[in-house]
């Protein structure tokens, strides 16, 4: 083996992990003076034009904070937990193409390829590495040896979980569309049209399992500062905290990035397929307007009840997520068999139809608790 | 010895001994998490031998909801999670000279396999993989029945893990 | 093959980063312990009973029911894949595999499995 193909990885990998930390760094900037705007303040602006250097002086402050560990914590998990949640939130980026493989990009006679893998179960890989990232949480609750970080870790991988298995269906209906499961192929498969077109309510369902998936309002009842203080990270201080909160905003970023990938297109743009360069800049883009999608439903939602989140798992995203892989199913058939692809629209049409049903179920089931609730006893 | 032969023979020392502790650690979260790292090898394992989906499959289902569910039941039934009774009874030697047995057994028994001496195949780069199970499947000559079984075994789980959580109420 | 070690690389670099952050805390952080602070976090009271209690049986039978759903999406990848080549045929049979377990679904659902108080 060719050492310079071990040179390639490490310089991707590496390339890779700074973007993401980088980005955790700046998407807290952009999160604090997004969140400032919207409620009329001005954020953070003493650290460096705009605030700039906000980013890096809160990393100094929390390299100079003291590390503790609570006395009852199981040691070796308590050490390992941060690590644990760390580590899939960046290596989860490893398939998410960043451009297209043709025209191929030339570097020092090496072809470099704009991912650092390409596997042909991309998005298993991805569910699977989703699914790993539930342990941080569960055993950073364990090892504390603390109610609250207990009470915390437990809520957080039970909503994780419930949701999980939405994220997967919603992952179906495009695997359906795409007919691969290779990033690459499903992002090119949208090259005549973005998978959000011919299926809306998947990708809604999508993002609003994802907000699940990474713990954001109005799903961060994990760490309810009101009512659980942080969580199952109540007990972390220090450079270890810091590994957890650095873990959500990768997750956030990674997650915008995936989201962008498998329904907004990636990196499809004008001109992509001639100056291959572009594709991350797109990428780029798609990802920063997601993010402040996230950032806004953080700002304008409350946080809903717990119950109430499980039950929304369990009870409409669910059932939903499973009638569109059918109607995505049905729709490909109808435009096979017709052989007009004009018969693909029957997918949004009758995906609308099942999410307005669903919207109309949540809005009686609520209202009907509320009139109980006033009846006299 | 290749560079492959070595990275199996690293994993294969990593999931023995990752095993052996799942039965010899006295903490069960330590258990569980040994159970984890044995899977984890298993799934290299897997990656190693080109299957790919079973490789991510096996990170999924087994350490993605099993471990978990093993976590979740260990929380579940004790308060204090530390076993404090001895690891071993006076039958260690007999169950230790019969594992023994039996793996001296099954190698033999594999040694006579015309496979076994056979060195695997590079698959070919156009080989789907993918496109192959999921015909298998749903094909009626294939595994059309054991599919639509297993949805039966699924809704037996699921009806008893409901039934026995939920009667007393 | 190629591919997984590339990842198998960025796994290695990801903790990397992790333990020089960690490492970095522990050199430049002041060590001042005391009984205080090594107790666990309870709003300021002293913590009282127990650190980890047992938890509520509803967790594990989120976790069952996980596990089972988890498989279905499992199946369900395979045969997306090959969905066009398959056709009418492969729709029905996914409809019956789902229908099966629907009717457990149904059944957790009417037992209030997916109720939480």
């Amino acid at each position: 083996m060719d050492w310079v193909i071990w040179l390639i990885w490490i310089v991707k990998g590496f390339f890779l992990a700074m973007f993401l930390l980088v980005g955790f760094a700046y998407l807290t900037w952009y999160e604090r003076r997004a969140l400032a705007r919207i409620q009329v303040r001005v954020g953070p602006n003493r650290a460096g034009p705009f605030g700039l250097l906000q980013p890096i002086a809160d990393a100094v402050k929390l390299i100079f904070k003291e590390e503790l560990t609570p006395a009852k914590a199981y040691k070796i998990v308590f050490f390992l937990a941060p690590i644990i949640t760390m580590v899939p939130s960046i290596i989860i980026a490893a398939v998410i193409p960043w451009g297209p493989q043709e025209p191929q990009v030339k570097l020092f006679g090496y072809t470099i390829s704009l991912y650092v893998a390409d596997i042909n179960v991309g998005v298993l890989y991805l569910m699977s590495i989703a699914s790993i990232a539930v342990y941080g949480i569960v055993l950073a609750g364990w090892s504390s040896n603390s109610k609250y970080a207990m009470l915390g870790g437990l809520r957080s991988t039970a909503q994780m979980i419930s949701y999980e298995i939405t994220l997967g269906l919603a992952f179906v209906t495009v695997i359906l569309l795409a007919g691969s499961m290779r990033m690459l192929d499903i992002v090119e498969a949208q090259r005549s049209w973005w998978f959000v077109v011919i299926q809306p309510v998947g990708a809604a369902v999508f993002l609003i399992a994802v907000l699940a998936e990474v713990n954001r309002a109005p799903f961060d009842m994990p760490e309810a500062e009101q009512e659980l203080t942080a969580g199952y990270h109540a007990e972390y201080s220090g450079m270890k905290f810091a590994l957890f909160f650095m873990a959500e905003y990768q997750k956030m970023i990674v997650v915008s990035a995936i989201a962008a990938t498998v329904f907004f297109g990636g990196y499809l743009g004008p001109f992509v397929h001639r100056w291959p360069l572009l594709g991350p800049i797109y990428m780029l883009i798609k990802i920063i307007i997601l993010l402040f999608g996230m950032i806004w439903v953080r700002a304008t939602w409350p946080r809903v009840r717990y119950d109430r989140l499980m039950a929304f798992g369990w009870k409409v995203m669910l059932p939903l997520a499973l009638a569109i892989v059918f109607i995505t199913g049905f729709g490909i058939l109808l435009a096979q068999e017709l052989g007009d692809p004009i018969y693909l629209t029957v997918i949004p049409a009758a995906s609308i139809v099942a999410g307005v049903i669903a919207v109309i179920m949540v809005n009686r089931a609520l209202t009907r608790k509320r009139i109980l609730s006033y009846e006299p006893r | 010895m290749t560079i492959s032969q070595i990275i199996f023979l690293v994993v294969a020392g990593f999931t023995l001994a990752s095993a052996l502790m799942v039965v010899t650690t006295r903490n069960l979260i330590h258990a569980a998490l040994f159970l984890v790292a044995t899977l984890f090898g298993v799934a290299v394992v897997y990656a190693i031998l080109q299957a790919g989906f079973l490789a991510v499959v096996q990170v999924v289902i087994y350490i993605g909801a099993i471990a978990i569910l093993f976590i979740f039941a260990v929380m579940l039934t004790r308060r204090d999670m530390r076993d404090r009774g001895p690891q071993m009874n006076r039958m260690q030697w007999i169950g230790a000279l019969l594992a023994l047995l039996i793996f001296i057994g099954l190698s033999f028994l594999l040694s006579s396999w015309d496979g076994y001496s056979a060195v695997a195949q590079e698959m070919p780069a156009d080989f789907d993989t993918m496109g192959r199970l999921g015909e298998a499947l749903v094909s009626p000559d294939a595994y059309l029945l054991p599919f639509e079984v297993a949805s039966v075994l699924l809704l037996a789980a699921l009806v008893g893990a409901v039934y026995v959580a939920y009667t007393r109420r | 093959m190629h591919e997984y070690i590339a990842i198998a690389v960025l796994i290695g670099l990801a903790t990397l980063i992790a333990l020089i952050a960690i490492v970095l805390g522990e050199l430049f952080g002041p060590k001042k312990k005391s009984a205080v602070k090594s107790m666990p976090y309870e709003s300021g009271m002293d913590p009282y009973g127990e650190g980890t209690r047992r938890m509520p049986v509803h967790f594990y039978l989120i976790a069952v029911l996980f596990i089972l759903f988890d498989i279905e999406v499992v199946f369900f990848l395979p045969w997306a894949v090959v969905f066009r080549k398959l056709g009418l045929f492969g729709l029905i049979e996914m409809i019956i595999f789902i229908a099966i377990l629907l009717v457990g679904y149904v059944y957790a659902w009417k037992k209030g499995a997916l109720e939480w108080e």
